[in-house]
Formats: C-alpha cells, structure tokens, sequence
C-alpha cells in the first residue's frame, strides 16, 4: 500500500530525512516511533503530499507522489496534533464543509455515522471552539475518516491529551484500523502505540532504524528495543 | 460510540464531474468563510471600525473647502479601502493558519486553484460589505454625493484587483513569523498600478470629467485584474507547496 525508497528531504543546509526506505501492507497498522526531531513529522507531511521529497521516491495506493498527489487525497486521511477544525463552527457544519471539498456522497447520514463513531452525536450544533482538547481531537478523527479513506496517516495524536482523552482516542483510533485501514502513525508514546500497532519502526537521525512485528516483540521488551535503536542508529 | 458502519471502506464513492467538483469545493470555502464570519463577526467588525476610523481622522485633519473635497475625495476613499482590506486579508488566511485548518484545506481532493478563488470570493464580499457601508457614511461626513455609477463601476474593479492579488499574498505572508507586517509591505508595491488607476478614474467620475479620458485608467483596471487573476491561478500551487 505504502513504499518509499530512498527518501530525501531537505530544508536548505539541513538534511532531515536521509536515504528513508520504507514499506506498509495493506491493512497494517505501523507505529513510526522517535525521538523529537528525528523527522517524523516531516517524513508524515510527505506522505500526506503537503511536502514535497527533495529525493527519492513515494507510492501509495499506487500514485506517486508528488506527480499524482490529487488522485491520491481522495485515498487518504490525515489527523495532525493540529485539529484543522474551524472554531467558529459547529461540530456538524465543520464535517459538512469537509465532505464537500471531498464531494462524499449521502453527506447528512455520513455527518450522522461518523459523529456517532467518535462519540459526539449529542454535541453535533456546538462550536468546536467550545470543545476539550479531547474532543476536538476526536472530531479531527471524524473528519479524516469521513470520505472513507484507505489510508490513514496520524501526526502524534495523543499530543496534549489527558489521561481519560487519551483513552477515548485509544478506542476511535481500534474501529478507524479495525474498518479494514491502513494506518501509519507517529509518536512517542510507547505505552499508547504497543497496544494499537501491528508494527513497530524507529525513525533515527533520518532512517528507519529498526522495524519488527508486534507479534515478535513482548510488549515489556518495547522500550529496551526502541531505546537499542535510536542509540545504534 | 459506536463502530463504523458495515460499509467497505472506500465503497459508495461517486466520481462527480471535474467542474461540477471544481465549483462544490469553491463554493464550500465561500460558505465555510460566510459562516465563521456570521458567527464570530471578527473579520468585518475591525474591517468596518478601522476604514470609519481612517475617514473620521481624514475628516479632522483635512479642513476642506468644497472644491478641496473633490480633489481629495479619491484619494481617501482608496487609502481607506486599502487599510481596512489589508487588515482583513490578514484575518482571513490567519484563521487558516492558526489551526491548521490550510493544511486541512490543501489536503482536499480538488484542484488548489478552487481554494484560492473561493477565499478570494470570501475576501472580495468582505470588501464590498465594508465599502457598501463607507459610501455612505463618506458623503455625510464630507458632504460629497459618492452614489455616481461610474464610481461603482470603479471600486468594484479596483476591489477586484486588490483582493486578487491581497489574498495570493496573504497566503505567502502567512506562512511567514512576520506575517502581519510582511503583507503590507508585499501588497503595496504589487498594487500601485491599482491604486494609481483606481485613484484617476474616481476622481474623474466626482469631477465630471470626460469619459474619453477615464476610459484609460478604466481599461488599466480591467487588464491588471485579469492578469493578475490568470497568474493566481497559475502560482497557487506553488505558493502553498511546502
């Protein structure tokens, strides 16, 4: 579903993403672990096509990108730490809004399934400024899988929320991959990511410094690895 | 909370024609721009407050005769519009930026260019809301009938051509730290021929002037717009592209 080879990005002098090889399977649920300013962030903008690779080469669902990044936004949905909701309006007009720049057909009754799946049917006419940190999070997650996408790409969702937030993302972020997704996801939150993903990968000075299955690896043993990683790489 | 629905993922999706997607998507962003406005009345309230301002302050410090006025009249008119619509262009894209809701928008399946002309309608009724209700608060202050048509034609034009240009660089500022000073200094160099043109001709409709000799300054409007509307279209892309 997803492949990238030797992937390059630079921002003037200083190179983040040095020579990135990278492969996802459909319906894989990845969890790209790093420190801060390994790249992570930058090497998900690359793959969301809102940043383009100075080398290298990105396919996902078939498209390249940057060259087919308009085919391939229909595919796709994006969560950031950032919610890129409007505040001024309501939860329901904000997922409108979405779903006509992505023409989703049946838009009412989609609104309806997607508020229900993230737990805000009974907050859909309030303002998303009047919104928890956690709930606008999850909206954020509503208006991702609106359109349906096959791939989902999460930035650090868990940034800046509470314990009982976290937990609430934790059972949105199950029925987003157990719908059939394939979903890559940044963070570094061990704790949160060992329960979710089918794979584990650490981002380290620029590559991927190490990968394994979740099925290979004690949950326990997770931190030792990811640790041995980023040190080695 | 409840599961998705027993859907495929992806299944359902209709492939609507490229123009009739073209003009949801624009057609969405004036919507989502109206409707936040409606709501907040952020944008239009320091628009309108700072253009009656800008007159109010024009109207102690020129002590004008009647023959004075007609002079100046113009001038004013322009320098007001262009203050206020410079704060609004600011507010406009800042809205966009600060919660990330440009990316959001940028990762929308459609042809970035709908973007650019569906802020650039929002911006534009904006404008116009604000000037619509400047008019008249002018001609009392200054004693000066302003509700000529050729003056319409000419703010119109010119609010074009402003707002065309104002919001491709608003959308360069703010990405910038310096975003609410660097667009003033981007915009203002870009839209002398504007301003300039704009001035000419509204002065030559408040003085009766002959229409043969509007009709240049006129013409320069109607070329400026069109030309900087076809490069928008062009640069856009790249102007977001990170």
């Amino acid at each position: 579903m997803i492949e990238v080879r030797k992937l390059v990005k630079r921002f003037g002098l200083k190179t983040v993403l040095r020579g990135l090889d990278f492969h996802v399977e459909p319906g894989e649920f990845v969890a790209i672990l790093g420190p801060n300013g390994a790249g992570k962030t930058t090497f998900l903008r690359i793959l969301s096509s809102l940043s383009r690779p100075s080398l290298g080469e990105v396919r996902i669902a078939g498209y390249h990108l940057p060259a087919e990044a308009s085919h391939l936004r229909r595919r796709l949905g994006v969560v950031s730490h950032l919610p890129l909701l409007y505040g001024d309006l309501t939860a329901e007009e904000n997922l409108r809004f979405y779903g006509r720049m992505y023409s989703v057909p049946d838009l009412s009754q989609r609104i309806s399934q997607v508020l229900e799946l993230v737990g805000l049917a009974s907050r859909r006419r309030d303002l998303v400024r009047t919104f928890s940190r956690g709930m606008q999070q999850r909206l954020a997650i509503g208006r991702a899988v609106l359109h349906d996408p096959e791939v989902m790409l999460f930035d650090e969702p868990y940034t800046g929320l509470d314990q009982d937030a976290s937990s609430m993302l934790d059972v949105v972020l199950r029925d987003v991959a157990a719908a059939g997704r394939t979903v890559v996801m940044t963070s570094h939150d061990l704790v949160r990511t060992a329960d979710l993903a089918s794979r584990f990968d650490v981002l380290s000075r620029g590559v991927i410094a190490a990968s394994i299955q979740r099925a290979d690896i004690d949950p326990d043993h997770l931190l030792a690895f990811y640790r041995q990683a980023t040190s080695a790489g | 909370m409840s599961d998705l629905p027993a859907t495929k993922v992806g299944a359902g999706r209709k492939a609507p024609g490229r123009v009739g997607e073209y003009l949801r998507a624009l057609g969405a962003v004036v919507w989502k721009d109206l409707a936040a406005e409606l709501r907040s009345r952020e944008l239009l309230t320091s628009m309108l407050v700072f253009a009656l301002l800008v007159i109010l302050i024009f109207n102690f410090a020129l002590e004008l005769d009647a023959r004075a006025r007609a002079t100046v009249t113009s001038g004013v008119l322009w320098v007001t519009f262009a203050f206020a619509g410079t704060l609004g262009l600011n507010r406009s894209m800042a809205v966009e930026k600060d919660r990330g809701c440009l990316d959001g928008l940028l990762l929308a399946p459609v042809d970035r260019s709908a973007i650019y002309f569906g802020k650039t309608l929002g911006n534009l009724i904006f404008m116009f809301i604000v000037e619509i209700i400047v008019l008249p608060v002018y001609s009392i202050l200054y004693n000066t009938n302003l509700f000529k048509p050729g003056l319409i034609v000419v703010i119109i034009l010119g609010s074009i051509g402003f707002v065309v240009v104002g919001t491709l660089l608003s959308t360069m500022a703010v990405q910038t730290r310096t975003r609410d000073v660097l667009l003033p200094i981007l915009l203002f160099p870009v839209i002398i021929p504007v301003m300039i043109a704009a001035v000419k001709a509204s002065s030559g409709f408040l003085q009766g002037i002959e229409m043969a000799d509007i009709t240049p300054w006129l013409n320069l409007l109607l070329v400026y717009d069109i030309i900087f509307t076809a490069v928008a279209f062009m640069v856009f892309d790249y102007v977001v592209e990170e």
